[in-house]
């Protein structure tokens, strides 16, 4: 396919000073025209991997993210089995890493809803700014902050058995696996495996209830029918760790089904925009207008046909009849769908405790060289496209990475743009409308990857801009 | 709870300059200073650190800076929490704020803002300005740490606050 070079220049006010950045553009009349969300996201990351022995893949991409490195390990070492003809794993090392990926969700899933998003759910969107975040849930509500950090904690603890290290492990190798589980390390996750259930289970129905309780809201809260993209089993099952691509529209339709993940980039592209670094990926025979797709927890609980772990798909069942059995379009279901997949990752995690193939010791099988592969996973926000292509030296020549936060794009500004025109009132950037802003994009929880966090930086900065491109409202949140 | 203390740097090393934290920890241990204080490095702070940081007495929060005094600043923490829009970042307030809610301690806390001046590409390296800045935070936290003064400094400082900006 022949491809035109196109440079892009990026207009000055997407220069995001904080971790992220919303404009709001009015037209003439003073109405919202558009809204835009500007994140500090990876750029440049595929240029500073190039050069870099493959092996060094697994270990060397992690460096995107301190949230889910886990789901970079992974994805970048599935690619790296292709490169080594490895891909064939023995039992004990595809449980290893599904038993770290499981661990992962469990951990960051858990984060999200207590930490992140639980103020909004308890407290409102309108609450007081002075405890809508972590330290408010942890002075009204003492036992869920509790819970939330306990779970995150079991979830770190079994990437440590599993990968070595709570963060930026070393477990995935090319081909496998560096380590079993000792019945030491089993044990001791057996232990509080009954309260991480049980704690699972009441934060599902936390965000079943919250969502059932608020439905004449959250259908008009930033939603929209769209697109999804997920990864599924060739049974059509939810599968976090390995499948093949499945894309439905808003109806639920299937737009293509069981495509290999290594064709991805026949039936994926990627727009780019004006006033914006990252991407905008969509369903190539749909185009960009209406091919934009979501992706995450929303996207897979709708999409697949089944979840197979008995607690899950109780819940999966009870999320579907919301919609009719189409794919739900409400936003603020991200959560509900969420914590089903918290409960999942739990069953699984006990499921695989009690697998005797954990304790094996054939952890790595090398087959054909290849100079190139693919491989994609489904991250904690959603599905992880890493693509790479290596040279005799074995030296990365080609890397390309779609992250679920690009996956997102188009639906953030969406919603974004949504809440904006439902809220702003007048030419201000009120606290009530920054905050509803923050509701939308928190759905989501957009990964600023590979940002800096460095002192002085702002959480999130919004401006309003006129039609004539004068900034003539902006509010920052300190 | 132990009395000792520890130095938290946090940061993306890969990030250039936003390694500043992660840098002053490896350049203390290099020094000895892991037989005066607890030294531990993180890509960005989260919750369960909570509990890492309420088991000591004193904390120092070790991070880069991208604006404010060079070469450093060293102040007290408070514990105050703030909304995020996403799980990719928390502010050491309300680490603290939830150590002391859940943990017990610490009994004092400081940030340590070491000034970075690169942060927009990647590499696993400090601009010449980000390592004069680190070299002088090192000796700085190296007195401050070994001669049992940090402490003293905080109860000392102006108005109770132990702005240190040398």
């Amino acid at each position: 396919m022949a491809t035109e070079a196109r440079r892009i220049v990026i207009e000055p006010v997407t220069r995001v000073e904080g971790h992220g950045k919303v404009t709001i553009l009015l037209d003439e009349q003073g109405r919202v025209s558009q809204a835009r969300l500007h994140i500090v996201e990876f750029r440049g990351f595929e240029r500073f991997i190039q050069g870099r022995p493959f092996w060094e893949l697994p270990v060397a991409v992690q460096r995107l993210c301190g949230i889910c490195p886990v789901s970079h390990h992974l994805c970048a070492a599935k690619a790296v089995d292709r490169i080594v003809g490895g891909e064939q794993l023995t039992p004990t090392a595809e449980k290893m890493r599904r038993l770290m990926h499981y661990g992962q969700f469990f951990q960051s899933h858990a984060l999200h809803f207590f930490h992140l998003a639980s103020p909004d759910l308890l407290f409102g969107f309108g609450s007081d700014v002075g405890q809508r975040h972590v330290l408010g849930v942890a002075a009204k509500h003492p036992e869920l902050a509790k819970q939330g950090i306990l779970m995150r904690k079991y979830g770190q603890e079994i990437i440590k058995a599993t990968a070595g290290k709570k963060v930026h492990g070393t477990g995935a190798i090319p081909g496998g696996i560096n380590k079993n589980l000792s019945l030491a390390e089993r044990d001791a996750l057996l232990a509080d495996l009954p309260q991480m259930r049980e704690w699972a289970l009441a934060a599902v129905k936390i965000a079943r209830e919250y969502t059932l309780a608020h439905l004449e809201l959250l259908g008009g809260f930033g939603s929209f029918p769209s697109n999804h993209v997920t990864l599924v089993r060739k049974d059509g099952a939810m599968d976090l760790y390995d499948g093949e691509l499945r894309a439905v529209d808003a109806e639920g339709r299937v737009i293509f089904d069981h495509v290999d993940p290594q064709r991805y980039l026949d039936y994926i592209a990627e727009d780019v925009r004006p006033w914006s670094y990252m991407k905008f990926p969509f369903i190539r025979s749909l185009g960009p207008d209406r091919g934009w797709y979501r992706v995450g927890p929303l996207s897979r609980v709708s999409a697949c046909d089944f979840i197979d772990t008995p607690l899950a798909e109780t819940e999966r069942q009870e999320f579907k009849k919301l919609s009719g059995g189409k794919p739900s379009a409400v936003t603020m279901a991200y959560h509900w769908a969420r914590m089903i997949e918290l409960l999942h990752s739990i069953e699984k995690i006990d499921q695989l405790l009690h697998d005797g193939d954990l304790q094996g010791t054939e952890l790595v099988v090398k087959g054909q060289r290849r100079g190139e592969a693919v491989a994609i996973v489904e991250a904690p926000r959603g599905t992880l496209f890493h693509h790479y292509r290596v040279d005799q030296n074995d030296q990365v020549t080609m890397a390309n990475l779609i992250v679920s936060t690009t996956s997102n794009n188009e639906p953030m500004n969406r919603a974004v743009e949504g809440v904006a025109r439902q809220f702003l009132d007048g030419q201000e950037i009120t606290e009530g409308l920054l905050n509803h802003i923050e509701v939308a994009i928190r759905a989501y929880d957009p990964c600023l990857s590979c940002a800096t966090h460095a002192l002085g930086k702002m959480p999130l900065v919004a401006e309003l801009v006129d039609a004539g491109g004068t900034v003539v409202h902006r509010r920052e949140r300190a | 709870m132990t009395a000792r203390a520890l130095v938290y740097g946090y940061g993306n090393p890969g990030r250039l300059d936003d390694g500043l934290g992660p840098a002053l920890v490896r350049e203390l241990a290099a020094r000895g200073l892991g037989a005066e204080a607890d030294l531990e490095t993180a890509y960005q702070l989260q919750v369960e650190d909570a509990a890492l940081v309420g088991g000591h007495e004193l904390v120092i929060f070790a991070d880069a800076a991208a604006a404010g005094p060079e070469p450093f600043e060293l102040r007290p923490l408070e514990p105050r929490g703030r909304p995020e829009f996403s799980t990719h970042s928390l502010a050491p307030g309300a680490v603290l704020a939830l150590a002391r809610e859940h943990f017990g301690g610490p009994a004092q806390a400081f940030v340590l803002g070491l000034r970075g001046y690169e942060f927009d590409d990647y590499g696993e390296r400090l601009s010449p300005g980000a390592r004069r800045n680190l070299a002088a935070a090192a000796d700085h936290v190296c007195r401050l740490l070994c001669d049992g003064r940090l402490a003293a400094e905080a109860q000392a400082g102006p108005g109770g606050e132990a702005h240190v900006r040398p």
